[in-house]
């Protein structure tokens, strides 16, 4: 990358993560409602823990894989409404006239979504240390949860930058959280997929992609290196990115074709 | 080898499915000019600068800015020019400062010079005092002056400014023309203004375009598109309602009505300034006086009048501009 690329995509992700802290309103409920949603959870669902075949004795570290998924859900919002207010006030038109390549821009949108994400991820993962949870993988554990909140929340954060940039308009992003939000809840957030009793919820949590990313978090957490879960989820999420990063590349240049 | 800031454009056309926004025109603005674009609403400016600027893409024609063709050479015209187009595109969140700072990085200023070019730039729009505030908190002079700030940050050779003036008071509009008029005669920038004001035009336009459903219908300094009109008119008020018709009657035999304040009635004179006199014996002949007699010049408002049938002042504005909402759309 030439410096002048890279100092486009830093100023670009610094006006990211500016807009994000000067926005307290948008910047807490990421943090604070999936911590929130674990919390019910935790107490409403502890019995599970006694289920035959249940991985552990702690609902809490089984549920904190949650957050980290529910937190990369917000980035998609997050990313797909800024991006898409840009292009409504105008401003990604004052971005096109400068010098500044189209790539600059995704990445540079994209770091800053990243770099949140990692804040998100430092927050969920001091709220489980601070709680009591045991992190079975350690400290290298934590970094590789880290590394992983990060290319979820690059993936997520490039599908709201593709669906900004064909919608061109907030409310449709908006509009669009609540199915992405079926997805989370329609996956093994609450149960071990082996556990899930209704056949075709089984069926749907095994389909679904968001399975596989909680169960590479929780995996971390309550059971220490497992290779196949970390497999899976990593290469769920690369799929996710990839897949988004190209949808974005090529609505980026419909949208700049100039 | 001189750098070309002219900006020549032949037979540029934009249609927006069934609806011809602009409409096959030709313009030339030759560099360090003034270019004063002229019209109503929905006559189709802001479409021409979107393509001058690269921004939409012309569905036929062609246009050259700075030398080089705004569709096979888009970065070369946008590294050449700045644009303040008409909504002033800002991010509330971020500060005056701030957005200098991210324009001028994205612009390729070197970091060495960045800081004291955002400074400069604060000083010369009139936002130092302000330049740490987040913009939702400015008035809409301020964002427009902030507006123009960022399209001179890379000193531009050419700047399009669409309706630049537009909700500033005269204060801050005089200012405006002022700092634009700099521009020109200091520092050889040439520049593509649209406008709606007619007082703008002729105060700071070099050279005016009037357009008008996607046509230009006349082109020239504004003296020779006043002279083209050729004959002033006489406008006299009544000192009395009733006797209104009377004065018409009166002034109908030295040329035919235009149109004139609420309350006055007014003729283009068929002898020019010469028929003052014969107006004023007329009136007195009659035995009708009048409150206020005065003699006025033609206007730019007279010359689009006179091509159109139509008076500026209110004209379009049961049209709007065509123009795409986000215009990065193609």
């Amino acid at each position: 990358m030439s410096v002048a690329l890279a100092s486009q995509v830093g100023a670009v992700a610094r006006r990211s993560v500016t807009r994000t802290v000067r926005q307290p309103a948008s910047a807490i409920p990421p943090l604070i409602f999936p911590v929130a949603l674990m919390a019910v959870n935790a107490g409403g669902l502890k019995a599970s823990t006694l289920l035959p075949g249940f991985p552990t004795h702690s609902f809490l570290a089984f549920a904190l894989a949650v957050p980290f998924i529910q937190g990369a859900l917000f980035s998609t919002m997050n990313a797909g409404t800024d991006l898409a207010r840009d292009i409504q006030t105008g401003f990604l038109n004052r971005l096109s006239l400068t010098s500044m390549r189209g790539s600059a821009l995704l990445t540079g949108q994209l770091a800053g979504i990243v770099a949140l994400g990692l804040v998100q991820a430092m927050f969920y993962v001091s709220v489980g240390l601070v709680t009591g949870v045991d992190f079975h993988s350690g400290a290298a554990g934590i970094v590789v949860l880290l590394a992983f909140a990060g290319v979820v929340s690059l993936g997520f954060g490039a599908l709201g930058c593709f669906m900004a940039l064909r919608t061109g308009s907030g409310e449709s992003i908006q509009g669009l959280f609540p199915m992405l939000f079926v997805f989370l809840f329609i996956s093994s957030m609450n149960t071990p997929r082996n556990l899930i009793g209704v056949g075709w919820f089984r069926w749907a949590a095994t389909a679904n992609p968001v399975s596989y990313l909680i169960e590479c978090v929780r995996s971390l957490i309550i059971t220490g290196w497992d290779g196949q879960a970390l497999a899976l989820g990593f290469g769920v999420a690369a799929v996710i990115a990839v897949v988004s990063l190209a949808l974005s590349v090529w609505a980026l240049q419909q949208r700049l074709a100039r | 080898m001189e750098l070309d800031n002219s900006i020549q454009v032949e037979q540029l056309v934009r249609d927006f499915k069934a609806l011809r926004a602009v409409d096959g025109i030709d313009l030339h603005v030759d560099p360090g000019e003034i270019y004063g674009f002229l019209g109503p609403n929905g006559a189709g400016k802001s479409t021409t600068v979107l393509m001058l600027t690269t921004l939409l893409p012309p569905t036929s024609g062609t246009a050259r800015v700075a030398g080089h063709d705004v569709v096979h050479e888009g970065p070369k015209v946008r590294a050449a020019i700045g644009a303040a187009l008409q909504e002033a595109a800002l991010d509330p969140l971020l500060t005056g400062r701030d957005h200098l700072r991210l324009q001028a990085t994205l612009q390729g200023i070197p970091k060495t010079e960045r800081r004291s070019r955002c400074q400069e730039l604060l000083d010369r729009v009139g936002l130092t005092d302000a330049a740490d505030r987040k913009v939702r908190g400015y008035s809409g002079g301020m964002k427009r002056r902030l507006d123009l700030a960022l399209a001179l940050v890379h000193r531009p050779r050419i700047v399009f400014l669409d309706e630049p003036t537009t909700g500033l008071d005269i204060q801050r509009r005089t200012a405006l023309w002022n700092e634009v008029a700099r521009l020109a005669r200091d520092e050889g920038v040439t520049v593509f203004l649209t406008t709606q004001y007619l007082e703008e035009a002729d105060v700071l336009a070099d050279r005016v375009g009037i357009i008008d459903h996607g046509h230009i219908v006349a082109e020239g300094t504004p003296a020779a598109l006043k002279a083209e009109i050729g004959r002033p008119s006489v406008h006299a008020t009544p000192t009395a309602d009733n006797e209104a018709g009377r004065i018409a009657t009166v002034l109908g035999r030295f040329g035919e009505p235009v149109a004139g304040a609420t309350r006055d009635i007014a003729v283009r004179l068929n002898d020019g300034t010469a028929g003052l006199a014969e107006v004023v014996r007329a009136l007195d002949s009659e035995g009708l006086v009048v409150a206020n007699l005065e003699l006025q010049q033609p206007t730019l408002d007279d010359v689009f009048l006179a091509k159109t049938g139509r008076s500026l002042e209110g004209a379009g504005e049961e049209e709007e501009e065509v123009e795409p909402a986000g215009a990065q759309r193609r």
